[in-house]
């Protein structure tokens, strides 16, 4: 460093004058966070509160302890649908877990060909409403359906529906889960197994399943609450057949029976409670498992595994998409199943709707709210929770109540919101049907999974940020608009579009709180369905996937192009 | 140990610290003093409070009680943005979407200069850490080292009048880091900032700082220059913990003499220890003597040389005293004197102690 010499003087000039801001940092943040936690008590704890407090209530409001849980005990129709509920959920667990766990394992343990093909295959589920698998099941085996013939008999309109639709619309969630413990896994300790001479069952039994063992009880508490809190298809496909949630819309919107609504709401909060604590035990001794030095397994070739492997996913992921579209076309079709011939009348909503196409524009408008919003106080929440130092007991609170929400299955959170939005002593119950309440109840409902993403992506950047611009005398502020939101925009993005996929295709939430003017495409498809046309429910479905699958296809390129153009120090 | 231990007039004290994480005391009652322009080194192991003490000094973990002072003004209760210091992380912590040029300006743009003013500055410091031309680059398009001659650069840019580092050099290879650390320092004394480098490298903190504050524990065992510290140290933590040190249980036999089995040594210094009380002697390996030793040497024995390491360009030896049955000393011969005098395994020959090389210290209490 010889030039060190002629700029000694460089740095050592007397110290540049320090603007002071005018408010000190710490009380910015103080504020922030007291704004945090307030948001997150209004929506979320509050609905959840007068929930819990409903049920003990009367439908006067007069407290009677238990009495509620009592009656609905002692009522044989509402015990009975708490068994079906149970049926049904265990009976789809038991099929789902097991299909895709092997497509898991396709999916990371082989050399199988068309690896992206299969996933987006399975992950279409995901883009729909979930009645959507109901309607596909009615074209394909209902009173109309062309493979009737193959029930033999049997009612499609019950059990045997709603458990066929749930097996698709989980199949992917289950999935995600699989995949992801299945990934997670050391290559070395197979590698010392096959060097050992091991068995390839003995390897399965051994490292494989063992490996797997928290992903499987997590995906078994997932689809299971998944199925029993869905609302959608036993609505649609159900019958007679009286499920939790069914039960739940009827004493609520049928019966006017808010008391006796929450105790179903408490009661299908069991098995989503129980879920989200399996999970999150199982994610802490998943990621302990793995150690820092694990070497991810790389599968080597094996004709007969790999095309085996290869043949089953053609046939589960081509049946899943074989149902979506039979649905995508039914929508299309005239008279089904005797006038295939193509029409675009079933799109002509207002013809068996009065709200018409009206629904598809508020869905759009509250997916598009919801992302936006959603994405800007989640990921400014997590910010504020994960990297300011200051009330650490302030931003625990702020982080519990951001993680409540996944343990709170839609159904409930609604009724919860019609409970507190809808009081006639609460002076926000001007907001009841309203745009705004959707938009904070959509935002409120899928908090938990953005806000997860959100802390990850910040985890991952350097602590020390704050530091040295506290160092550099920039506030924290500064240094989040600069620095650290343009670095986690990949992570804010995926945030956003999972907001505007579930706001559009959600309907146990919101099913409680539209109004007269903001009916959704969702509760739309309810209805119309209700009303007998069944095209149309698939014609509205149909247009509500193309609009999620383009927003995620959108995603992508918008991804490449801020990893590609935008960023560009991304590149090495 | 007192505070203000030759420093007259501290740019920086710290007085009475104490910090908690939970049940774990961090820092014990931590008093310490800096000088104007002076290049101080915390050394310790992890977990020794160090980095806790840097972190207190900056206001990014306040302490739980006591008082800081940085150029007259007490900061003890102000946050990092009103202390007046520039700080260099292991992890260089540049922001990845700015470029070089504008991680080091980062800290000028909020102070409302011109622009012009700014950009003449960002390429004097540029110039200073050795990267002219470098600005337009983005973090990730450089090695480590200029990663971290950046996030320097960007630590002395508001001209700060304290200059904190935390293990600057660890993420960084053998070759860069000397280099680097060579850097540091002349830069430091040229522009004549107070520093205080965070440091478990022992030969770091003896390279580069005026004073090493050595710590475990979360008290401060020594605080010293680099030859007291390597030299003189005041207890055998530092003694073990700075270079290599043979410790042998020892009874001291009278004034400046003690026993260890057979064999008695003369010492400089018995730290007052009365006779007839065990002490432990310490003694350096390269202090040992064998070159053309004169009969009447003080501290001269005969050992048997044991096994022999070569570590390029010394050699490690096992000393077995003849008549001491399980004394093993530690000594290092330089390759010269290993040539010269055709030292090998197995052999007897006479060695030396000098007398002012060893130390003594309290015995394990029994």
């Amino acid at each position: 460093m010889s030039e060190i010499a002629a700029r000694m003087d460089a740095a050592a000039r007397p110290p540049l004058a320090v603007r002071r801001p005018a408010i000190g940092e710490r009380q910015v943040a103080g504020a922030l966070i007291l704004a945090l936690c307030a948001l997150l008590v209004l929506i979320i704890a509050l609905p959840l509160w007068s929930l819990l407090s409903k049920s003990v209530q009367d439908v006067d409001g007069n407290f009677v302890g238990v009495a509620n849980f009592v009656t609905y005990v002692t009522t044989p129709t509402l015990m009975a649908s708490l068994f079906n509920s149970v049926f049904v959920a265990t009976a789809a667990t038991a099929i789902t877990v097991p299909l895709a766990f092997l497509y898991a394992y396709a999916l990371t343990r082989s050399r199988m060909k068309l690896k992206a093909v299969f996933t987006a295959a399975a992950l279409l589920p995901v883009f729909a409403p979930s009645l959507l698998s109901g309607l596909a099941l009615i074209y394909l085996f209902g009173n109309q359906g062309i493979l009737k013939s193959w029930m033999m008999g049997a009612k499609l309109y019950g059990p045997v529906g709603i458990i066929g639709a749930e097996a698709l619309y989980t199949f992917p969630h289950a999935l995600l889960i699989l995949t992801t413990a299945l990934a997670l896994s050391d290559g070395r300790l197979r590698e010392a197994a096959e060097a050992l001479g091991t068995s390839r069952t003995r390897i399965f039994r051994t490292i494989t399943l063992p490996a797997a063992r928290y992903g499987l009880i997590s995906a078994v508490f997932v689809v299971f609450t998944l199925v029993i809190t869905d609302f959608g298809i036993p609505k649609v496909i159900g019958g007679q057949y009286a499920v939790l949630a069914t039960d739940a819309y009827r004493q609520v919107v049928g019966q006017q029976n808010f008391p006796m609504g929450a105790v179903v709401g408490i009661i299908l909060l069991v098995p989503a409670i129980a879920a989200f604590l399996a999970d999150r035990g199982s994610q802490k001794r998943q990621s302990a498992m793995l150690s820092a030095r694990a070497v991810p397994y790389e599968p080597k070739p094996d004709a007969r595994r790999d095309w085996g492997l290869f043949a089953y996913c053609l046939i589960v992921g081509g049946a899943i998409v074989a149902t979506y579209g039979v649905a995508a076309w039914g929508s299309f079709v005239s008279y089904w199943p005797y006038n295939l011939s193509l029409t675009l009348k079933n799109y002509d909503f207002a013809e068996v709707e009065p709200s018409g196409w009206d629904g598809y524009w508020n869905s759009l408008k509250l997916s598009g709210l919801t992302a936006v919003i959603g994405a800007a106080v989640i990921f400014s929440g997590a910010y504020l929770i994960e990297k300011i130092k200051a009330f650490p007991k302030l931003r625990a609170f702020a982080h519990f109540l951001a993680m409540l929400p996944m343990a709170v299955p839609g159904l409930v959170l609604g009724l919860g919101y019609v409970f507190f939005f809808n009081a006639s002593w609460n002076p926000l119950s001007v907001f009841y049907g309203t745009l705004t309440v959707l938009v904070v109840n959509c935002v409120a409902h899928f908090f938990t999974v953005a806000h997860i993403t959100a802390l990850t992506a910040l985890k991952q950047i350097d602590g020390e940020f704050e530091a040295v611009s506290a160092s550099l005398k920039v506030p924290f502020w500064t240094t989040f608009g600069r620095v650290t939101a343009p670095i986690c925009m990949p992570a804010i993005l995926d945030i956003a579009v999972y907001l505007f996929v579930n706001a559009m295709t959600t309907v146990s939430a919101v099913i409680f709180l539209y109004g007269a003017d903001t009916k959704l495409a969702s509760i739309a498809i309810v209805h119309m369905d209700e009303a007998g046309a069944v095209a149309s429910a698939a014609a509205m479905a149909t247009v509500i996937m193309a609009t999620a699958i383009g927003v995620k296809v959108l995603h992508v390129a918008l991804t490449a192009l801020v990893f590609g153009r935008l960023q560009r120090w991304r590149r090495r | 140990m007192t505070a203000s231990e030759g420093v007259a007039n501290p740019f920086l004290s710290v007085r009475k610290l104490n910090k908690l994480f939970g049940a774990f005391h961090a820092l014990k009652d931590i008093d310490l003093d800096v000088a104007r322009g002076e290049f101080v080194c915390f050394l310790g192991p992890s977990g020794c409070g160090k980095t806790t003490l840097l972190r207190a000094i900056a206001g990014l973990d306040p302490q739980n009680s006591g008082q800081i002072t940085i150029g007259g003004r007490d900061v003890s209760n102000a946050p990092p943005s009103e202390r007046d210091f520039g700080i260099v992380f292991q992890s260089y912590a540049l922001f990845p979407n700015l470029t070089v040029a504008k991680n080091v300006g980062y800290g000028l743009v909020n102070r409302g200069r011109p622009r012009a003013e700014i950009a003449a500055r960002v390429a004097e410091l540029l110039a200073l850490v050795g990267l002219p031309e470098q600005g337009e680059k983005f973090p990730g398009q450089l090695s480590g080292g200029q990663q971290q001659r950046v996030a320097l650069a960007r630590a002395l840019a508001t001209s700060p009048g304290l200059l904190l580092l935390d293990e600057p050099l660890s993420a960084l290879d053998a070759k860069v880091r000397v280099r680097l650390r060579d850097q540091i320092r002349a830069l430091q004394q040229q522009l004549g900032v107070t520093t205080i480098m965070v440091t478990h490298d022992q030969e770091e903190a003896l390279a580069m700082a005026d004073r090493i504050v050595v710590m475990n524990h979360g008290v401060i065992e020594q605080i010293g220059s680099p030859a007291e510290i390597y030299g003189a140290p005041k207890t055998p933590f530092v003694a073990d913990f700075v270079g290599h040190m043979t410790f042998l249980d020892a009874v001291v036999a009278g004034p400046g003499r003690v026993r260890v089995g057979a064999l008695e040594f003369l010492v400089a210094g018995d730290a007052g220890h009365p006779a007839g009380s065990s002490v432990r002697l310490a003694m350096r390996p390269e202090t040992v003597r064998t070159r053309s030793i004169r009969d009447d040497e003080p501290n001269r024995f005969e050992a048997r040389i044991g096994e022999l390491a070569f570590l390029g360009s010394f050699c490690r030896a096992t000393l077995e005293p003849t008549g001491s049955a399980g004394c093993r000393i530690t000594a290092e011969f330089s390759a010269n004197a290993i040539r010269d005098l055709a030292i090998a395994e197995g052999q007897v020959r006479a060695v030396s102690f000098p007398p002012e090389s060893l130390r003594v210290f309290a015995g394990f209490p029994s």
